[in-house]
């Protein structure tokens, strides 16, 4: 707004510290998923996501070796170990009874209730020694309060894929989305182009139907559709969650296509019927081809839609390793492994990796087909 | 490996099935009413009479079966018992009135119905009008949007993850228990506290649908002619006042649309309230308590009745679609 002397820069600061301020909100949570997903569980619950660059503070607890395994050096038995088996870390302070974990200070030996003497030096080796041959074999515990430097892994994802399940809930999914994508584009286009260029008594009809029916809410279809595959012998399998989402994506498809092809222009139509094409020679040749963007945005939607469908695939495929989608995987995980969030991040991450890489590669045609399919 | 198999053929044999279905039909009518000879002009209308229903019969085939079918037959069910043997008449309907699950649902749904789209809608209208002001508009924008392509169970995860809960004295993880407690507040079970837990879940829709509205406002926004703006300029009209007097009112058609939308969308949430409360703590929406008497209670005459409860709610909208669709063709 050039027009306001001496509020124009000022606007422009509110302006973009209000799309800065949205832009943070609305990522914030997801950066969180993203670096939880590259923490180890100890990290996780020590720290919230967002001290994942600052070293961590965390309590220690280490019993060492048995007793009994204590060798003879110099007339003293000795014991020797590393609180975080080789690993970083930085050791502050330390205890050795569990009412005072801290209270020893590092380097200083300290002497037990039992004789014994420990020292635990910064980078976590400890020895206790004792002068007497120490007995049995319950290791002593050490309780350390340690520095860990900030640290990050792809253990989570390995993981994942493998021991959670994940890898093959991925293939599964791409089983689910890929053909639920591709076979609903042919049979909606041919449908849109009668509903765009024939004419025929009903037309309008059956276009309000198709209207009607893109808000029929899939609850209504579950029950019937679920005994009808039952009956007919489908039961619960991959052909019939294929035409489970056929059905219930054709309405936007056949919605999306038609208003596309409806704004193409009529001459090109209508020469080549006058050059003698039939209507199936125009549609492959001349529309097909010209519809490209609408086929791509609805391609879109569907992958997505298909990729991201809990409710369908809960109803229509089993819970089978063989047949278990990454979203029923995820619930899954939600219900058994509630607190392990190197878990749950990680899975989550690996289930919105695809739909997110699609979303970046073709907001374009995503974002036209939203303004062409949400009813005007 | 077989289920790439017979994935992989079913694309094939789909693909090429439909193609071969549309070749062989057009040539068989064709073949039936040759468009030569002594009865070509009468042939040809004939044909052009037919082939249109060629080309939509594997649509309103699977569009019958799929979702006409299922709606006549879930009203059949909603007057039958548990097994769908023996009609039972209005039973459910009453059962359903006095049920204090179904009340909660219901006064839940009608919270989420008032409160998702206006925030979405709202939000989304002062992402649409920031970002098209700025230079990194696209960039922001797109940051926006993302959450749209995350699945709902993802978000849900994303979500449960920022209202994550630690007992008093360990260190929070959740951002929100974090910032809670940095305020001087006592770490709080959020999931589990009635009331605020809906709105903690409907705030996970919001960040979803935000990005769909403010992509539909931003366009609608760009639509606007230029006059209209410059006129209130020379007028002396302040950017705020522009933005609600002049641009506001000539959008209202398209605020609608995303209303209505996002309204269709909130009656039908499931996979958000299923994965992080489950319905519990006073949270339970219909369609998440239509999925329970399906696969819980294995009830199928109650489960029909509530997602006939959902199918009235959305007729409305159904209707007002379908009057502006046909509106829009004349």
């Amino acid at each position: 707004m050039d027009n306001i002397v001496g509020t124009k820069s000022r606007l422009v600061w509110a302006v973009n510290l209000c799309a800065l301020a949205l832009v943070l909100l609305w990522t914030f949570p997801t950066f969180g998923l993203l670096v939880s997903s590259f923490r180890d569980r100890d990290q996780i619950s020590a720290s919230g996501w967002w001290k994942a660059m600052f070293p961590a503070e965390a309590s220690v607890q280490y019993r060492a070796d048995a007793p009994d395994t204590a060798v003879l050096k110099d007339g003293l038995y000795v014991l020797d170990g590393n609180i975080f088996d080789g690993g970083p870390g930085k050791v502050t302070a330390f205890g050795t009874s569990i009412r005072e974990p801290g209270a020893d200070l590092v380097n200083e030996p300290v002497v037990t209730d039992d004789g014994e003497t420990v020292t635990v030096r910064a980078n976590g080796d400890f020895t206790i020694t004792s002068p007497t041959a120490m007995e049995g074999s319950r290791g002593m515990r050490i309780f350390a309060t340690s520095v860990t430097p900030a640290r990050f892994t792809f253990e989570n994802y390995g993981r994942v894929l493998g021991a959670e399940g994940l890898g093959r809930a991925f293939l599964n999914t791409m089983t689910v989305s890929i053909p639920a994508t591709v076979i609903p584009i042919l049979v909606a286009a041919f449908a849109a182009y009668a509903l765009a260029w024939m004419e025929f008594p009903g037309r309008a009809l059956i276009v309000a139907l198709v209207v009607g029916l893109l808000v029929v809410p899939l609850q209504l279809a579950l029950i019937p559709l679920l005994k009808l595959h039952n009956d007919i012998g489908i039961g619960k399998n991959y052909i019939g969650i294929w035409l489970a989402h056929t059905g219930f994506g054709l309405p936007l498809a056949i919605y999306l296509l038609r208003n596309y092809m409806v704004g193409l222009p009529r001459e090109i139509i209508e020469s080549a019927r006058v050059d003698g094409a039939t209507d199936f020679q125009i549609f492959l040749k001349i529309i097909l081809p010209l519809s490209f963007p609408a086929l791509a945005s609805f391609a879109i939607f569907q992958f997505l839609w298909t990729w991201n469908d809990l409710l369908v695939a809960l109803v229509f495929l089993g819970n089978s390793a063989d047949q278990l989608v990454m979203t029923g995987q995820l619930k899954n995980l939600m219900g058994s492994r509630g607190g392990d969030w190197e878990i749950l991040a990680t899975s989550a991450f690996v289930t919105i990796a695809v739909p997110l890489v699609v979303f970046f590669a073709m907001q374009k045609y995503l974002v036209r087909g939203l303004l062409a399919g949400s009813v005007k | 490996m077989e289920q790439f198999v017979m994935a992989a053929a079913t694309i094939l044999i789909g693909v090429f099935g439909c193609i071969c279905y549309f070749f062989l039909s057009n040539m068989a009518l064709d073949q039936l009413y040759p468009a030569t000879g002594p009865m070509a002009g009468a042939n040809i209308n004939r044909a052009n009479q037919i082939r249109p229903w060629l080309f939509m019969l594997p649509a309103l085939a699977l569009l019958t079966v799929y979702l006409v079918y299922p709606v006549f037959v879930s009203i059949y069910l909603s007057f039958m018992d548990a097994e769908g043997d023996n009609f039972v008449g209005a039973a459910n309907y009453i059962w359903l009135i006095n049920d204090d699950k179904f009340r909660e649902s219901m006064f839940n749904n009608l919270l989420w119905l008032v409160f998702v789209p206006a925030a979405s809608t709202f939000f989304g209208l002062v992402a649409a009008a920031v970002t098209d002001r700025i230079r990194w508009g696209n960039f922001a924008k797109a940051m926006i949007f993302m959450p749209m392509a995350i699945s709902f169970v993802g978000a849900a995860v994303i979500w449960k993850l920022v209202y994550e809960y630690r007992p008093d004295g360990q260190e929070q993880i959740g951002i929100l228990n974090a910032v809670w407690t940095w305020m001087g507040g006592e770490a709080q079970t959020w999931l589990t506290s009635p009331v605020i837990n809906s709105f903690l879940l409907m705030i996970v829709l919001v960040w979803i649908q935000t990005g769909f509205a403010m992509v539909i406002l931003s366009a609608a926004l760009r639509g606007i002619p230029e006059e209209t703006i410059e006129a209130s300029i020379l007028d002396g009209a302040s950017p705020f006042q522009i933005f609600m007097k002049i641009k506001v009112p000539q959008i209202w058609g398209t605020i609608l649309v995303v209303w209505t939308t996002i309204t269709i969308t909130v009656l039908k949430v499931f996979d958000i309230v299923l994965t992080m409360t489950n319905g519990q703590w006073g949270t339970q929406v219909l369609a998440n308590l239509m999925f329970d008497w399906m696969f819980r209670g294995n009830d199928t005459g109650r489960a029909s009745t509530t997602a006939i409860v959902i199918m009235l709610m959305v007729t409305p909208i159904m209707i007002w679609n379908i009057r502006n669709a046909a509106r829009e063709a004349r």
